[in-house]
């Protein structure tokens, strides 16, 4: 179980640091001053979430490593996260459909952690929930301006929805790491959450003017680690720089 | 022989990093002086779990316990009850406000502009200076002003 635990901790960590990591590549870049904000706040966000997610890995663990060890001295081939969350930016509004996509699930998914029977898991996702209700709120808000604004706008959405859409299967798909800690009560069946987040999506695209792709192909593989996009590794290059080039190096 | 009351009194006295005119106590960080058979815990709570002033928090409040003499205690980290703007003392709703913070309200947005205390506003973003803070305006003096935002 304590493999599972860790392993499972892992995809938690790593999608809130390799998408905080994405979101922290807009800042200073965004299209306009509250946006840059908004976007840096919310990787600051993801980027504490990190930090107690990888540091209740790091204890289940009981390997003496911490979270920034998880998160600075581990390669590709060790990362957890979702294929979603490492798609580079794009342009803004391809950054802003990852987004909620990955909201309208995050939500969900901590919902149901906050009953997990594991006392720090629960305690970590009733933190961490009432930030992300801040988050989908914006990024729903923006995928509905972006989808039902200009003719431009509009179609790069469609194109951002197009793209992103095939990564959305992973976030629902129950493998045995997941079925052992499902019986254990420690986390929901992420299966069940779909109807709630079609839901969820069906209106927003509704109100977007936004057409759901209707193909649910689902490229699987980063969750296990059996098999990222090319992305990660170039993101990593970035992320891990100082710990590459000056090993165990602190202020 | 130090007493409870004396480290709360001293707590409250240590300004929050981001907005120096509410102390921790009330921000509603200090959750709890406990004295544990041989030594104190002094229990804190972060507000968002990525806010850099958390770490300045407990660097502060290290700095002036030991300031007063203190050497026996421990700081404790806990998030479970998540930290509720509800906490933030009434009399610091009243400090924030002449500060230029609207204050954190149920209704989900500034009540009143904490300069003009015009009531006829707009929100600029859900985000703002600090992980807190919303950025709102106000249509009758133009302006621009924080919320702490509810959470």
């Amino acid at each position: 179980m304590t493999t599972e635990l860790f392993e499972y901790l892992l995809r938690l960590g790593d999608n809130s640091l390799v998408l905080g990591h994405r979101l922290s590549e807009w800042c200073g870049k965004s299209p306009i001053l509250e946006e840059d904000i908004a976007i840096s706040n919310t990787a600051l966000d993801f980027i504490g979430q990190t930090q107690l997610w990888l540091g209740l890995a790091a204890t289940v663990e009981g390997q003496g490593r911490s979270a920034d060890d998880l998160a600075m001295l581990r390669d590709v081939w060790d990362f957890r996260n979702l294929l979603l969350v490492e798609q580079p930016n794009g342009n803004f509004g391809e950054t802003i459909m990852r987004q909620y996509l990955f909201d309208a699930w995050h939500v969900l998914l901590l919902d149901g952690l906050t009953r997990s029977h594991h006392q720090e898991i629960s305690a970590i996702a009733q933190k961490v929930v009432k930030e992300v209700r801040y988050h989908i709120e914006r990024s729903r808000d923006l995928v509905i301006r972006l989808g039902d604004g200009t003719p431009v706008s509009h179609e790069k959405m469609q194109i951002a929805l197009d793209r992103l859409w095939p990564y959305v299967g992973e976030m629902f798909d129950v493998d045995p790491v997941e079925h052992t800690l499902i019986e254990q009560g420690l986390i929901p069946d992420t299966s069940t959450l779909r109807a709630a987040f079609d839901a969820e999506v069906l209106k927003t695209f509704a109100t977007a003017t936004l057409t759901l792709p209707s193909s649910n192909f689902a490229h699987l593989g980063g969750k296990s680690g059996k098999r990222h996009s090319e992305h990660l590794g170039h993101l990593l290059t970035q992320m891990q720089w100082l710990q590459r080039a000056y090993p165990g190096a602190t202020w | 022989m130090t007493s409870e009351q004396d480290i709360w009194s001293w707590l409250s006295d240590i300004p929050d990093p981001e907005i120096p005119v509410i102390s921790l106590v009330d921000l509603g960080v200090v959750r709890g002086v406990e004295w544990a058979s041989d030594h104190w815990v002094i229990t804190l709570t972060p507000t968002y779990t990525g806010c850099p002033a958390t770490t300045v928090i407990n660097l502060s409040v290290d700095t002036a316990l030991r300031d007063k003499g203190l050497e026996n205690f421990v700081i404790k980290q806990q998030i479970a009850p998540p930290w509720t703007t509800d906490w933030i003392s009434t009399a610091a709703h009243e400090k924030l406000r002449q500060y230029g913070i609207a204050p954190p309200s149920a209704a989900g947005g500034p009540t009143a502009c904490p300069r003009c205390a015009s009531d006829d506003l707009e929100r600029i973003s859900q985000y703002g200076s600090t992980p807190c803070k919303a950025q709102w305006r106000c249509r009758a003096c133009l302006e621009p002003f924080d919320y702490f935002k509810c959470i």
